[in-house]
């Protein structure tokens, strides 16, 4: 079917336009649930820019009444006389875990990926059928599991602790042994036949050609090793050692200083958002391909 | 086909092996043997300081299992809390954040609406956002004297101090017609009266049911588009021209049509709510009164807040029975499709997705 055909005929509705009433009030409706979507960020904005006393007495106004960055002074340590929050510290453990994660990620689980959907090695057939089995464990049961078994290798409250058990996830390889299946072999015969060996034709082939695949592995790693909790939490002791997540959640949840502090910490949970907030306007269909692969915890 | 044995194509599996090494390697140290570790100290009364794989390891057996169906007590009061408040927040979370997704998508997928693609990134983005940003953002909404109470002061409704109000729902609106919750007495399931069973889930729990629709409703959105639109536009053009109208085009074309998908959306659902623990970590870890005590953070909390790490081995073993049920009922009813145990939505992975067209 020639393509253009195609979609001026799909951009017709099949039935007519709704009548003018229902679909003003299809609108208002639509339009409703979107402020239902956007309000909670907005209010979180607004009042990250107010006084403690005003956020208390005023939260719902969009509007702070003067506006303050005393918040955000205090985020990235340039308050004085009043505490700060080892904001930069959480900041500083996240980009490194994450940098760290998601290069693993998109390296191990491409090859492991390819050699799934290209290779023909003895034990293929059960080494998926084990990437599948480990999809279906859910993270949460693995708290004290993962304690457990950092704390025998020594690796308890450690960088290496917190990376080296996310360096690798069954989604991952999953998503690229799917994307690998779908490309044409020609390419790699060819190369296969001007003598090139494997390693040879998955680093200068076969990856190149996987860009867009790549880019969505990285995006979802990116993300998802940016907001994870429960493995930090379960992986560390010390303070030093917080991320974002993991020190907002500790402040949060009643460890550090006073008071509600709201316009603080929701400042503090708005910074953590921004990358992943930047990197989805971004890339959007990327993170749209991972909820749609189903197999990204939602 | 016995190609396998040139010495190629023994190379071929040496790099196979290579290439799948750190993957075998990763998932095995801390997925595998983690798991079994775990059910070893599951039999075992064990504080988390000494070794628990030495010979004087204090082995009690099932003992952490019985104490959480068969002892009275309160590790049985707490494990049967834990899943009174989870099967309310599943029973609750999965239709709603199911049927609005749903609508979300056929509202989105209507193909003369203005601005779609604005609507689904709105709809889509609280599902990418992290959970414990979330959290602290719905903790500040439903402050007792917060945004949510100011804007139904509008309508003349005072809205409770949610975060700290432990009361269940059912009993609560009981309440309204002069119906009082009785004195919790002995007899029900598991060590928790029968009066508490159905309390219903608390207006604290209510919040973190709101909060996994809002914050989930936007993918299972997706989901629901990709599968809307790979329904073949012959079929619904066939239905107009026999004279269907859009009800009975929604009846009996486009739903039944969605049937895998719906189900997919309801076990992923299923799945992850059974699971709930940083929303209720960061929120008051299971106050107000033991109501959002979910067993992933009784789990949690029985190893590293109480040193009781055996029991919360245990807590873990069953949960993961419980989640390994669904997920092989959903592998096999959708086992069909594609001949693949893996029944997903088709990945698309070359050009633009269609859920963007």
């Amino acid at each position: 079917m020639p393509p253009v055909d195609r979609r001026a005929a799909a951009d017709r509705p099949v039935l007519g336009r709704f009548p003018r009433p229902a679909r003003l009030l299809g609108y208002a409706a639509l339009l409703g649930f979107a402020l239902l979507y956007l309000l909670p960020f907005l209010l979180q904005l607004a009042n990250s820019f107010k006084t403690d006393p005003d956020a208390a007495a005023h939260p719902m106004t969009l509007l702070p009444d003067g506006g303050t960055l005393a918040s955000y002074r205090r985020l990235f340590g340039l308050a004085e006389g009043v505490e700060n929050v080892p904001f930069l510290g959480w900041l500083g453990n996240s980009v490194l875990v994450t940098v760290l994660i998601t290069a693993g990620r998109v390296l191990f689980d491409s090859m492991a990926g390819y050699a799934l959907a290209r290779l023909r090695f003895p034990g293929r057939r059960a080494l998926f059928a084990f990437v599948l089995a480990v999809m279906a464990v859910p993270g949460v049961v693995l708290l004290i599991p993962k304690f457990l078994v950092l704390k025998s290798f020594g690796m308890f409250d450690s960088y290496a602790g917190m990376v080296l058990p996310l360096l690798v996830d069954a989604a991952g390889v999953f998503i690229m042994k799917q994307f690998f299946e779908s490309v044409p072999r020609e390419v790699e015969e060819a190369a296969r036949i001007d003598g090139a060996g494997t390693f040879r034709i998955f680093w200068s082939v076969v990856l190149p050609m996987a860009r867009p695949a790549l880019i969505t592995l990285t995006v979802l790693s990116f993300q998802s090793s940016w907001n994870e909790f429960t493995h930090f939490l379960v992986s560390t002791q010390s303070s030093e050692h917080d991320t974002l997540t993991t020190g907002l959640a500790h402040f949060v949840a009643g460890g550090l200083g006073s008071g509600s502090q709201y316009p603080l910490k929701l400042a503090a949970a708005l910074v953590s958002t921004l990358p992943v907030a930047l990197l989805f306007f971004l890339f959007q269909r990327h993170f749209v391909r991972g909820a749609n692969s189903g197999s990204s915890k939602g | 086909m016995r190609s396998d044995r040139t010495p190629g194509r023994l190379r071929e599996g040496a790099w196979g092996w290579l290439f799948t090494g750190p993957m075998v390697l990763v998932l095995g140290l801390f997925m595998v043997l983690p798991i079994g570790m775990a059910l070893w100290v599951s039999l075992l009364h064990w504080d988390g300081q000494s070794n628990p794989f030495g010979g004087d390891a204090d082995f009690v057996g099932l003992d952490n299992y019985r104490r959480l169906f068969a002892v009275d007590g309160l590790d049985r009061t707490l494990f049967a809390t834990s899943l009174r408040n989870t099967l309310y927040y599943v029973l609750l979370t999965v239709p709603l954040q199911t049927l609005l997704a749903l609508s979300l998508a056929i509202a989105v997928n209507q193909r003369m609406l203005r601005g779609r693609s604005a609507l689904r990134t709105v709809f889509f983005f609280p599902s990418v956002t992290s959970s414990i940003a979330v959290s602290t953002v719905f903790l500040f909404l439903f402050q007792g004297s917060g945004a949510v109470n100011r804007m139904l002061s509008w309508f003349g409704v005072k809205g409770p101090n949610w975060f700290a109000d432990p009361r269940g729902l059912v009993w609560l609106v009981l309440g309204w017609f002069g119906v009082d919750q009785p004195a919790p007495t002995a007899g029900g399931p598991l060590g928790l009266s029968w009066s508490e069973w159905f309390a219903g889930p608390s207006v604290a729990m209510c919040v973190l049911i709101l909060m996994a629709v809002w914050t989930t409703s936007g993918s299972f959105m997706l989901i629901f588009l990709a599968a809307l639109q790979d329904i073949p536009r012959e079929l619904e053009e066939a239905a107009a021209l026999d004279g269907a109208n859009r009800r009975q085009l929604l009846r009996n074309v486009t739903l039944p049509a969605l049937r895998p998908v719906l189900f997919l959306v309801l076990t992923l659902g299923l799945i992850s709510t059974w699971q709930v623990f940083d929303q209720v970590y960061v929120t008051g870890k299971g106050a107000p009164g033991n109501t959002t005590l979910s067993p992933a953070y009784l789990s949690y909390s029985a190893g590293f807040d109480n040193a009781d790490y055996g029991q919360g081995a245990a807590i873990a073993f069953v949960l993961l029975g419980l989640v390994l049920l669904f997920t092989a009922v959903q592998r096999w009813v959708l086992r069909e499709r594609g001949g693949k145990p893996e029944a997903k939505p088709e990945p698309r992975p070359k050009g633009v997705p269609r859920a963007t067209r």
